[in-house]
């Protein structure tokens, strides 16, 4: 069995927190006002959900991937914005600190962030290194007793709202990837700013902008892990992320098919419900096979990072067909709908926007292939 | 302070079918949910302890070894403990034998100063067991809690009723029953559901609680169901308008035409 009795609670919960909390209503004013309610937010740290895997040593609720992929399904199937708020502690901006914070570092910043009183943000992309993160241009200086930061993070889920940022910076410019280090930088500090927030096509109600870093001064005690070990500490969080990206997947293709059988059963043509035709039929059974082999991927990874086995492929696996997969069923939904499936009143709408990033954040569709080609082709 | 809540698993009957032929509930695939008044129950008891970490809650039910699931969800909304009555000779049991088991349950827990049950359960709708527990234990009751505060050894509680509340102040131990306005419960949490999955549930049969099976379940149930069904659903109503004494007339003539009157 791949989930025990501490999994079908933690789904429990996170299905009846999203009904409870997640309703259209809810939903609707997020959409119109690209704000997500605070309120929600605090109920989701007291619910467990911004440190599900992480040890209650610090501050966690010390269950597992397992229990964070559920959450992410249950929590990503009402509403895929609400489940970017869970994702981030759990993975992009918790990991960094989990993989390589020192015991002050983990106490005052990682504490703070898993029981939702402070934001932190993952600042590996720039303009011009996305898929290449390498290929990064800020720099961090030694000077003294600290680091001198410059430089342009792009791309940044959460930067006008976050209180602390991982910056990844280059630290010894001839040895690439070898020679990036990663900071913890205070968002208050002097030279730090923030772009303008971006009109993005879907995931509306969670801000994403530019992390400008000028003359910044950050003491080396805030340096994350080793110097120029940056770069394996970027990694391996993105390694964990992608099946948090995979669960969400899963979560919205599944609202998508839900709503999709219930317009097919209720929509009537040609004097009957157009689920009776063959053609709409078989859409709708080739979705639904695709997205329960796209679950099965994602439990898998997550059963095998339980498990302490190489998870690397499985987690690669699991982000690239559930992302993909995810649009396709995404974009039948919406076929399903016909005209209806194009307005901003049908859910479809926003599922179909919202979906559009998964094959693209937290490494594309093509660098998974790399990376799971890379691995069979050793 | 130990605080006890009596719960129960019932099926959620928000998605419960009738059999038209039987006029039974298909309990067949229907989730099971703990009894939402109890959940008003539970809420009140971890709210109290909220404000006094030395406040201890314990939940009891009695039912089939699937209660466990019930149970477990309670620990996981912050319960210290569970308890479980289940045996075959409670089988089958009205709200007399109900209330004997779990008052024989509660003996064999030890002193407990406030016990709080919902006010009924959604499967039964009788009212019954909270107020014939408190009778058997010797405690007082207090229905259609909506409001509890706890001065010291006292309760002050406000009873509901349909144009407005009693103030009642009542003295420890005692029993009170929870209505959905007491309060809204919590959600479970992820900190307590991975506690809540480590923690041994106590079982007990009719042996453990010193009851005789004829004293439990069917064999001591007096209550006798002869039939189920589902009432006939009334007809629309008919709205009159005018003024009163223009309504008045028409209802009696309407009243006459249908030789009622």
């Amino acid at each position: 069995m791949i989930f025990n009795e501490q999994h079908e609670l933690i789904r429990k919960l996170a299905s009846d927190f999203a009904k409870k909390e997640l309703t259209s209503e809810v939903l609707d004013k997020i959409e119109e006002t690209d704000v997500f309610p605070e309120e929600i937010l605090n109920k989701m740290g007291k619910a467990g959900f911004f440190g599900i895997k992480i040890p209650k040593e610090l501050g966690g609720a010390g269950s597992d991937h397992r229990g964070y992929v559920v959450v992410m399904e249950e929590i990503a199937r009402a509403s895929a914005v609400a489940s970017l708020y869970v994702s981030s502690p759990n993975s992009l901006s918790g990991g960094p600190l989990l993989l390589s914070g020192t015991e002050k570092q983990l106490e005052k910043y990682l504490k703070p962030v898993v029981t939702g009183e402070k934001i932190l943000a993952f600042g590996l992309t720039e303009p011009g290194a996305g898929s290449d993160a390498s290929g990064m241009t800020t720099t961090a200086v030694e000077d003294g007793d600290s680091y001198i930061l410059n430089g342009r993070k792009t791309f940044i889920t959460m930067a006008p709202f976050s209180d602390y940022a991982v910056i990844y910076a280059k630290t010894d410019m001839s040895r690439g990837a070898k020679g990036i280090t990663a900071f913890i930088v205070d968002m208050k500090s002097e030279g730090v700013s923030c772009g303008k927030p971006e009109h993005k096509m879907g995931l509306i109600g969670c801000a994403t902008s530019d992390i400008i870093l000028e003359n910044v001064r950050v003491p080396k005690e805030d340096m994350l892990g080793e110097l120029n070990q940056g770069f394996t500490n970027a990694m391996k969080t993105l390694d964990v992320g992608r099946i948090g990206v995979a669960a969400q997947s899963i979560g919205v293709a599944q609202a998508a098919l839900d709503e999709a059988i219930q317009y097919a059963k209720d929509r009537k043509q040609f004097g009957r419900r157009i689920a009776d035709f063959q053609g709409i039929s078989f859409m709708i059974a080739e979705m639904a096979t695709k997205l329960q082999a796209a679950k099965h991927l994602v439990y898998d990874a997550a059963y095998k990072k339980d498990n302490n086995q190489n998870a690397t492929m499985a987690a690669s696996m699991a982000k690239f067909y559930a992302s993909e997969v995810c649009n396709e069923i995404c974009a039948k939904a919406v076929q399903i709908h016909g005209g209806y499936g194009y307005m901003k009143e049908y859910r479809v709408e926003r599922l179909y926007r919202d979906c559009r990033v998964f094959t693209i954040y937290e490494g594309t569709s093509q660098v998974q292939q790399m990376v799971i080609a890379g691995q069979l082709l050793k | 302070m130990k605080i006890l809540v009596c719960v129960k698993q019932v099926p959620d009957t928000n998605e419960v079918k009738i059999d038209p032929v039987k006029g039974t509930l298909i309990r067949e695939g229907v989730p099971s949910i703990l009894n939402p008044d109890d959940a008003n129950a539970l809420e009140a008891a971890l709210a109290i302890k909220d404000n006094d970490p030395n406040v201890k809650v314990s939940v009891l039910t009695m039912g089939p070894p699937q209660a466990c699931e019930m149970l477990r969800e309670c620990l996981s909304m912050g319960a210290d403990d569970a308890y479980l009555l289940s045996d075959r000779a409670f089988g089958g049991a009205d709200t007399w034998s109900t209330s004997n088991t779990l008052a024989a349950g509660i003996r064999k827990i030890g002193e407990v100063d406030i016990i709080f049950a919902g006010r009924q359960a959604i499967d039964g709708d009788t009212a019954q067991v909270g107020p014939q527990t408190a009778q058997r234990l010797d405690i007082p009751v207090v229905t259609y809690v909506q409001h509890v505060e706890v001065i010291g050894n006292k309760v002050v509680v406000q009873r509901q009723m349909e144009d407005g509340y009693e103030l009642i102040e009542v003295s420890t131990p005692c029993l009170l029953t929870a209505v959905k306005e007491l309060n809204e419960p919590r959600f479970m949490s992820i900190y307590n559901i991975v506690d809540a999955c480590s923690k041994e549930i106590t079982i007990w049969g009719h042996e453990d609680i010193k009851l005789s099976p004829e004293n439990c379940g069917l064999k001591a149930s007096p209550t006798q169901v002869f039939r189920s069904f589902t009432p006939p659903t009334k007809g629309k109503g008919e709205m009159l308008n005018g003024t009163a004494a223009e309504m008045s007339k028409n209802l009696v003539s309407k009243l006459k035409g249908l030789h009622v009157i």
